[in-house]
């Protein structure tokens, strides 16, 4: 169909049958209105183009994840129940389920959370809404983008030189906690300053000219309107502490520990844990003869935590849009 | 006019971005109960002077201040509390901005900052400062809907009815009617005439008929220079001090 075609199509039923002025305008005298000259063809041409590229290109992203997805399900299948998720792992790893684990990682994301959120959130505030425009911010910044990008790997030596030995922690949740929260931090510092960019400036300015003071507007205007971008920042944090092997391994993750089924505060700060990611490193590469379900069950079980969270984020996200205001 | 009823003296200010130079040195007075309206092209520092009065200028980062300006006699830069000279001067800038709050928070937002809790103080303030900002009875059976979500013109009005929630002294408006139809700026002007008994008013404009149907007296502005200073009648006549401002005014400048 030639554009021509099309638009007369369009305009026919719309104008109805009367005689006006206005349909013979369209008829005749602004002909060139409507007539597609070779340029617009080509426009169009390039938009259908453009379309099915970047829908291809959405296909193939989603398509081998969804059937990552159906095949660690299918792998799982025999493994998955909740008798998995709350018994510890026994005859060697080769039986049993994750509860240890499954509860270290939980103790791991947690602990270090909070403590990179407040830290992060409020360094970023201060950074955006105080700190002027100077040489030492900007060194700041840059290294906060900087760190953002360190492998995880440089994290763990950190952890281990500062908390595991200097401070004295030994291996433990807490050091492993806390090297996880030097990985997370410069990332949310970096979201929630994204975030509070996003506010307008005359927001503040209006406040400030009524006689507010920075934190006031702070408070009552940037926040609000910024708390949304900020969350989703930590909690899309929440998937990488739970998914990095790296920064546990050395600072107090262990591959095996038995605790008490089903109890959520069987660990201490200073005990050492096992976690998810790890357990799954362990099963899948250094025991041998543990029965294939064990480890999928295993993937599904961090799969599933990491999507609930995200899940999450995006609830939450909704929720905290439709409470935004311009 | 006598020395005790000047509410503003300003005296060689000179206000620097970096390098480019956007007051040049400039004297003037506002006086107690008056609309001086400041006129002048584009560029000319008028929203720069606006924002020494309130100090605002302290939050443009590379911005420097040289010269006096006095409020009550009192340097605005000695003040003991900026956000109360910033309560003493009511801001209207040219674009509405509508807090993304209700209505109500909009215009109680400044009291609540300077901390007034109670619910019936806040109540009055709000309904007193939307009447006299002409939008009361527009927005009365909605004050808990948004702000953001009014029209242009509504919003400029809320955010003179904000400008006026604190009670100021002085009230400065920095081409207000810019993003706001003929009908509502004259409904505003008509507000302005009202308020001139109680505050002080300067009214930076671009429109040199509005200067002349409000104001008592005009500066004339130019490039950071204060051109002349007078009385509307004197500016507005066929003979002000300066060939230019004549020019200016008259509509054949440039
Ligand atoms: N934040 C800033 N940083 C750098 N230069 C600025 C800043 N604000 C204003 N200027 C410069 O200072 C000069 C005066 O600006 P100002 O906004 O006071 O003019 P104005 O008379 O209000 O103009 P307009 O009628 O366009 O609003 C201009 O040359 C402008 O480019
Ligand atoms: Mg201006």
């Amino acid at each position: 169909m030639t554009g021509k075609q099309e638009t007369v199509s369009l305009f026919k039923p719309k104008l109805g049958g009367a005689d006006t002025g206005l349909q013979k305008e369209l008829a005749t005298g602004n002909e060139s209105f409507f007539t597609t000259t070779p340029f617009d063809r080509k426009k169009r041409l390039t938009e259908i183009v453009a379309k099915s590229v970047l829908l291809l290109m959405t296909l193939l992203m989603v398509i081998p994840l969804i059937l990552i997805v159906c095949y660690l399900l299918y792998k799982a299948f025999p493994v998955l129940s909740l008798d998995f998720l709350f018994t510890n792992p026994t005859r060697g790893m080769r039986a049993g389920g994750i509860w240890a684990a499954l509860l270290g990682t939980m103790y791991l994301v947690v602990i270090s959370l909070l403590v990179s959120a407040p830290i992060g959130v409020l360094a970023a505030i201060y950074l955006s809404e105080y700190a002027g425009d100077n040489w030492l911010t900007r060194i700041i910044n840059l290294a906060v983008v900087n760190l953002a990008g360190v492998p995880s790997i440089v994290h763990a030596l950190f952890g281990v030189g500062a908390f595991v030995l200097f401070a004295r922690m030994g291996r433990s949740i807490l050091a492993a906690s806390l090297t996880l929260a030097i990985m997370t931090l410069p990332v949310i510092i970096a979201a929630t300053n994204e975030a509070l960019r996003a506010v307008p400036m005359a927001f503040r300015e209006a406040c400030w000219n009524v006689g507010a003071t920075r934190w006031q507007t702070i408070r009552s205007i940037v926040l609000p309107n910024s708390i949304s971008g900020i969350l989703t920042g930590i909690i899309l944090q929440v998937s990488r502490a739970a998914g990095e092997t790296a920064p546990i391994m050395f600072t107090g993750a262990v591959f095996y520990k038995a605790i008490s089924e089903g109890d959520p505060f069987a660990y201490g700060l200073f005990d050492q844990c096992m976690a998810l990611s790890m357990h799954l490193f362990t099963i899948s590469t250094q025991v041998p003869g543990v029965p294939e379900a064990v480890p999928y069950g295993t993937a599904v079980v961090l799969l599933g935590t990491v999507l609930l969270v995200n899940m999450l984020a995006i609830v939450l996200r909704m929720y905290l849009r439709s409470r935004k205001k311009w | 006019m006598r020395d005790d009823d000047k509410k503003i003296e300003i005296s060689n200010l000179r206000v620097t971005y970096g390098e480019k130079e956007a007051l040049k040195g400039i004297s003037l007075d506002v006086y107690e109960n008056e609309i001086l309206s400041i006129i002048g092209p584009a560029q000319s520092g008028k929203t720069t002077l606006l924002k020494v009065i309130n100090r605002t200028i302290d939050l443009v980062p590379d911005a420097k201040v040289q010269g006096t300006a006095k409020v009550d006699g009192e340097n605005v830069r000695d003040v003991k509390s900026v956000y109360q000279l910033r309560r003493k001067i009511g801001m209207v800038f040219p674009l509405p901005v509508g807090l993304p709050l209700s209505i109500y928070d909009n215009v109680a937002f400044a009291p609540r900052a300077a901390g007034i809790r109670n619910r019936k103080d806040l109540d009055a303030i709000v309904e007193h400062c939307l009447q006299q900002a002409a939008l009361w009875d527009e927005v009365k059976d909605r004050l808990d809907s948004l702000g953001t979500r009014l029209s242009g013109g509504q919003q400029q009005r809320l955010t003179i009815a904000r400008a006026l929630s604190h009670q100021p002294e002085i009230l400065c408006l920095d081409e207000f009617s810019i993003a706001v139809d003929p009908v509502t700026t004259m409904r505003i002007e008509d507000v302005l005439k009202e308020l001139r008994s109680q505050v002080t008013i300067i009214l930076v404009t671009n429109l040199v008929q509005q200067a002349r149907r409000l104001a008592d007296r005009t500066a004339f502005l130019l490039n950071g220079e204060l051109i002349e200073i007078d009385i509307n009648e004197v500016i507005f006549s066929d003979s002000p001090a300066n060939q230019m401002t004549y020019d200016y005014v008259s509509g054949t400048f440039g």
